[in-house]
């Protein structure tokens, strides 16, 4: 822990005087985790988004997934080396699960039995068994392994590495490796056709997302991106999600400060929303009417409205917000 | 807390690598990296002055190749290949030959070169015509890619003048234009003064006068080593000091009559005020933190990323990416990749660097720091470029004495 002793009591403080008035968990409620202030930001939508609550975090908080019962947020902490497990009812961290070297991108199995998260201190996606929280594989991964991706039947992991330009998939039983594909510069998430057949993945320095073919694991397209006004090495996707009916994708484009949307079908773009600095981590709430996307170097949150395709609104949140998850 | 995970995750890579070991039992071929360098290469060596004050910390730049050849690993899987670095120190020029023809007869094609600049130009020259590439890894002189240039020889550390240019760059775009040079007695002095001079004038600064100082407290030659003295008498709205070993430099800021700050151009040395410099530990940007910690990590005594490590790293991710992007690693398809004007490496510092056809000079993003901060990345978006803003710094295509 590298908090200073300040800063947690003032936090706290701000935190209980935020619980008062909204409960940190209630239904509804939105949580943005801040990599540089180690804190999460709760906003309520109902109250304009405003900020209700901030709940300390592990250091360096940056992935973060829902357990099963949307009560505890998982975060991957890299300061720390752990996974914090956070009450959001309680509106503070109960619980970790220690010895994570810097994890970075994480994702559960579907039945919630195991936590596969990339390390990119140890080069390696190291599968951990929730119950006993013992690490029970550790696959060997390129440089700065990032984004991970289970399919729907848990049978493969897909994990990108960074710094090797490589997409590795891992059998999801046996956790040998299946193929090492190299894909655009410096690949950092990934999304999926709901079909199936397409794994998306974002090239942050290629400016780029390339397509794989999930059974031959080919890269059969890609798509580049330019918004008017910027320059091509300004462009540096991130985070790359698809609609539930596989018609529509977004990606953030980092410094370019916009959100693409494109027609997955005819793999163009068909706008840019502007957005805050160095956009990069995307959220769509379940109905699809918001995307939420994380600016990390402007320290707020954008608001799209994905009917208009534009930014309503943006809140300022944490340093460095990272990722965003709604409770609903 | 880290002691634990290790031993856990090396436990754990004991088993699976025995599995791996099971699944590819063909032993793959094995594709040797060279590194030729100096026995005890003065330039990495403790840099001490009076008292025992370290002024820098001994260095290896094999560290950065070494860091890289962990992620040899992965490209190795993919490739089928098992890379292998291999070290070569020798006292002189004849040891340098005799390490060089025992690795290329070993089927070695690729040689990382840690040589001062004139070693570096004597060595190359008889192999010209050899089918081999070797790149440059830690000497910055302009004329290794000007009239020395060869064919077979890339440079993967920035140019003096690309150092230049960058920080000519920064006060230009503050305004500071008018500029006074102190310069020391080392020939290699003179040279740091030549090439900032001609980058100032590139970008419309004007050094305004050059005074010479010298290492020295004889009260007679004041003119010449009383901080004061130096810089009174004329306007000037920054300072640059030319001083290689910075013994006299590190006394200059702050000293001035008057309050202008001061700047220099190192040469793997102490730095002086603000500096140029292929890579920066203090860096958050673009991954560098990453880059930092692994290496840090993974070096003895934790010592932090220095421009000749960075470019050992660089030079092995060259290869590395040129490989996977032929997906073989015979030589001609190699070195075609490695040279392709499309290639992309990415060197944690905004845009990724390629090489120059006319002189083989890797292009990347110059850092602009303090001696614990970055203050921006160069080329500043101020100044633009009608092919590639990379090529703001350093000699440009129409100016180059290459002639490959």
């Amino acid at each position: 822990m590298r908090r200073s002793s300040i800063r947690t009591a003032l936090a706290a403080a701000c935190g209980l005087l935020a619980v008062t008035e909204v409960q940190a968990g209630a239904q509804g409620l939105v949580y943005v985790s801040n990599e540089k202030s180690d804190t999460i930001s709760v906003l309520d939508p109902a109250q304009d988004h405003r900020l209700v609550a901030t709940i300390e975090a592990c250091g360096r908080p940056r992935d973060m997934e829902w357990d099963p019962t949307k009560r505890f947020i998982y975060v991957a902490c890299a300061d720390d080396s752990e996974i914090g497990i956070i009450d959001v009812e309680k509106g503070e961290q109960v619980d970790a699960i220690p010895y994570i070297e810097e994890p970075e991108a994480f994702e559960f199995d579907h039945a919630f039995k195991r936590l596969f998260v990339s390390n990119e201190e140890d080069a390696a996606l190291s599968v951990v068994d929730l119950e006993s929280r013992e690490v029970i594989a550790w696959i060997e991964t390129g440089e700065e392994p990032e984004g991970v991706l289970v399919t729907p039947d848990d049978k493969q992991i897909w994990v990108t590495s960074e710094a090797s330009n490589l997409v590795h998939v891992i059998d999801g039983e046996t956790y040998e490796v299946l193929a090492d594909i190299p894909v655009g510069t410096r690949p950092r998430r990934f999304a999926m056709t709901p079909d199936g057949r397409e794994i998306w993945v974002s090239a942050e320095l290629a400016g780029k997302v390339d397509i794989i073919d999930a059974r031959t694991f080919e890269v059969i397209d890609s798509i580049s991106f330019l918004p008017q006004g910027f320059r091509p090495e300004q462009v540096t996707p991130v985070d790359v999600l698809i609609t539930k009916d596989g018609k529509r994708a977004y990606v953030a484009l980092g410094r370019a400060n916009h959100v693409a949307v494109v027609d997955v079908e005819k793999r163009e773009v068909i706008k840019y929303i502007l957005a805050g600095n160095r956009v990069w981590g995307l959220t769509l709430t379940k109905d699809e009417k918001i995307l939420y996307a994380a600016n990390g170097l402007s320290d707020d949150v954008s608001i799209i409205d994905t009917e208009t395709l534009t930014n309503v609104q943006s809140v300022p949140v944490g340093q460095i917000p990272y990722k965003v998850l709604v409770r609903e | 807390m880290r002691t634990l995970a290790l031993v856990l995750a090396l436990l754990l890579a004991v088993a699976s690598g025995a599995a791996e070991a099971q699944r590819a039992r063909a032993p793959r071929p094995t594709l040797v990296v060279g590194y030729l360098g100096l026995e005890d290469d003065p330039r990495w060596q403790r840099w001490e002055t009076y008292a025992n004050l370290e002024l820098r910390e001994a260095m290896d730049p094999v560290d950065g190749a070494r860091v890289a050849m962990r992620d040899a690993r992965i490209v190795g899987r993919v490739l089928k290949v098992k890379f292998v670095l291999e070290v070569r120190r020798a006292k002189d020029l004849d040891g340098l030959r005799a390490a060089f023809e025992e690795l290329t007869e070993g089927g070695a094609r690729f040689f990382l070169l840690d040589l001062p600049a004139e070693t570096l130009s004597a060595f190359v020259a008889p192999y010209r015509d050899r089918e081999v590439v070797f790149l440059n890894v830690s000497a910055m002189e302009d004329e290794l890619r000007g009239e020395k240039c060869q064919a077979n020889v890339l440079h993967v550390i920035p140019s003096f003048r690309m150092l230049a240019d960058a920080l000519s760059q920064y006060l230009a775009h503050k305004g500071w234009h008018r500029i006074l040079l102190l310069q020391g007695p080392d020939p290699q002095d003179a040279r740091i003064a030549e090439v900032f001079t001609i980058s100032a004038r590139r970008f419309g600064n004007e050094v305004v006068e050059v005074r010479r100082f010298l290492p020295t407290r004889d009260p007679r030659a004041r003119e010449q080593n009383n901080v004061r003295l130096l810089t009174t008498g004329v306007e000037y709205d920054v300072v640059f000091v030319a001083d290689h070993r910075g013994e006299f430099g590190r006394r200059v800021p702050y000293a001035t009559v008057l309050p202008r700050p001061v700047v220099s151009l190192p040469d793997h040395g102490p730095t002086i005020g603000l500096v140029p410099s292929a890579w920066h530990w203090a860096s958050e940007r673009f991954g560098s933190p990453q880059l930092n910690q692994r290496f840090e990590r993974q070096v003895e005594h934790r010592r932090r990323m220095r421009d000749a490590d960075f470019a050992a790293w660089a030079a092995v991710r060259q290869l590395l990416e040129a490989m996977m992007k032929a997906k073989r690693t015979d030589f001609a398809a190699v070195r075609e990749a490695l040279l392709a004007p499309d290639a992309r490496l990415d060197v944690y510092k905004g845009v990724p660097a390629n090489f120059r056809p006319w002189d083989r000079q890797m292009r990347q993003p110059i850092v602009l720091g303090t001696h614990n901060a970055v203050i921006t990345y160069a080329p500043l978006p101020q100044f633009l470029h009608q092919r590639n803003v990379l090529d703001t710094l350093g000699v440009d295509e129409p100016n180059t004495a290459c002639r490959l």
